[in-house]
């Protein structure tokens, strides 16, 4: 039995809710640290095939900036934060006032690599402990890490657990976005969570929707 | 198979075959590894992108031959066979298996890299299929393309830049 046949729309409009709330607080996190307005995009629920996944924020090729960290506790999954190079560059050059810092330049172990890990950190944190708060489970997070690499090679490792039941994810994406003082809306970064299939009903029943195996 | 693009790309859990001049593809390999078993003289090359070891892991629901080793190799055998190759000519390439993430708490799914390369290593063993290359391991993803008609796999990384084996 697939765990993707039980999904129902009411499912899809409460895994909305979660990334909602989840990275509405990241969004506020975000926006104290910058001292910056930060917004976010009304979340993207959707059944996607793995190949699908791999191909989103620019490919499965593309370099990125992730901080990622895996859930463990009454709900289990991965989530990730993940930005362009070009994204990361900005961000820790504003928090860093530092105009020449690049994630291009691997070499020299800048202190905006461990900002970049901290802010991850602080990101994922808020968005975790909004869920936990607004479904009432214990969710445990491990340290985030951070990887400069190949979109693809990232996310698959969001893939394995869900690979183990089915060729196809269900992906919660949460863009935020900055105005800047052009009035042009530029993309600030990426939220998935990728949740484990074991999770689904849990969290369901959690918020009082029904869900049979 | 007999289609009319150049480079030929095969997905995350997926596997095809193709015939000179025609190239085959697969991007952004973290954990998975990317299996490239040949005919040098009848020039096909088939390539798979295995996720995890073994098909005990799956748990339910039909399983995608192409997602785990201890299927997926035999299954890209099956097909290179098929499409003409002989398979006491075959012969392997193969590239992933990193080790992206430490994550100190965590399954042992997180630490599947190994795991894939020793079951993919098992597989071409038990089918007589000799590696004449690898690049596995690591911390980085990979990208590889092999082109059939010199064997030759080319390997893109994002701290390593290219490299051909």
């Amino acid at each position: 039995m697939n765990y993707i046949d039980n999904i129902q729309p009411i499912h899809l409009d409460i895994l909305k809710e979660v990334g909602n709330i989840g990275a509405g607080h990241a969004a506020t996190s975000l926006s104290i640290l910058l001292n910056r307005r930060i917004d976010m995009k009304v979340p993207s629920v959707r059944i996607m095939p793995f190949s699908e996944m791999m191909e989103l924020t620019g490919g499965s090729e593309k370099e990125v900036v992730s901080v990622s960290l895996r859930i463990e506790g009454e709900a289990g999954g991965n989530m990730f934060f993940i930005l362009t190079v070009a994204e990361a560059d900005r961000f820790i050059r504003k928090l860093m006032s530092d105009h020449l810092f690049t994630f291009q330049n691997r070499e020299a172990q800048h202190i905006g690599f461990s900002a970049m890990q901290e802010m991850g950190n602080i990101l994922s944190g808020s968005y975790l402990s909004a869920l936990s708060d607004f479904t009432h489970l214990k969710l445990q997070p491990s340290v985030p890490e951070l990887a400069i690499d190949m979109f693809g090679a990232i996310i698959s490792y969001g893939l394995l657990e869900i690979s183990q039941y089915s060729d196809y994810a269900i992906v919660i994406d949460t863009v935020l976005t900055e105005l800047e003082d052009d009035n042009v809306e530029t993309v600030k970064g990426h939220f998935f969570l990728l949740l484990s299939p074991e999770s689904f009903p849990t969290i369901f029943e959690a918020l009082g929707a029904g869900y049979s195996e | 198979m007999n289609n009319v693009r150049d480079v030929v790309k095969v997905g995350i859990a997926d596997m095809n075959v193709v015939q000179a001049p025609e190239t085959i593809r697969t991007s952004g390999l973290g954990s998975c590894v990317g299996v490239v078993i040949y005919d040098e003289i009848a020039r096909i090359a088939g390539m798979v992108h295995v996720m995890l070891p073994d098909s005990s892991l799956a748990k339910s629901g039909a399983k995608n031959e192409a997602k785990f080793a201890d299927t997926g190799v035999p299954a890209i055998i099956k097909e290179l066979t098929q499409s003409g190759a002989r398979s006491f000519r075959l012969k392997a390439k193969i590239a992933g298996g990193a080790q992206m993430f430490q994550y100190k708490s965590g399954s042992d799914l997180m630490k599947i890299g190994p795991r894939n390369v020793e079951a993919v290593k098992q597989q071409l063993k038990i089918a007589r299929i000799p590696i004449l290359a690898e690049d596995v391991g690591g911390n980085s993803g990979r990208t590889i393309e092999f082109d059939p008609l010199t064997s030759i796999l080319h390997i893109r990384s994002v701290n390593k830049g290219e490299q051909q084996l």
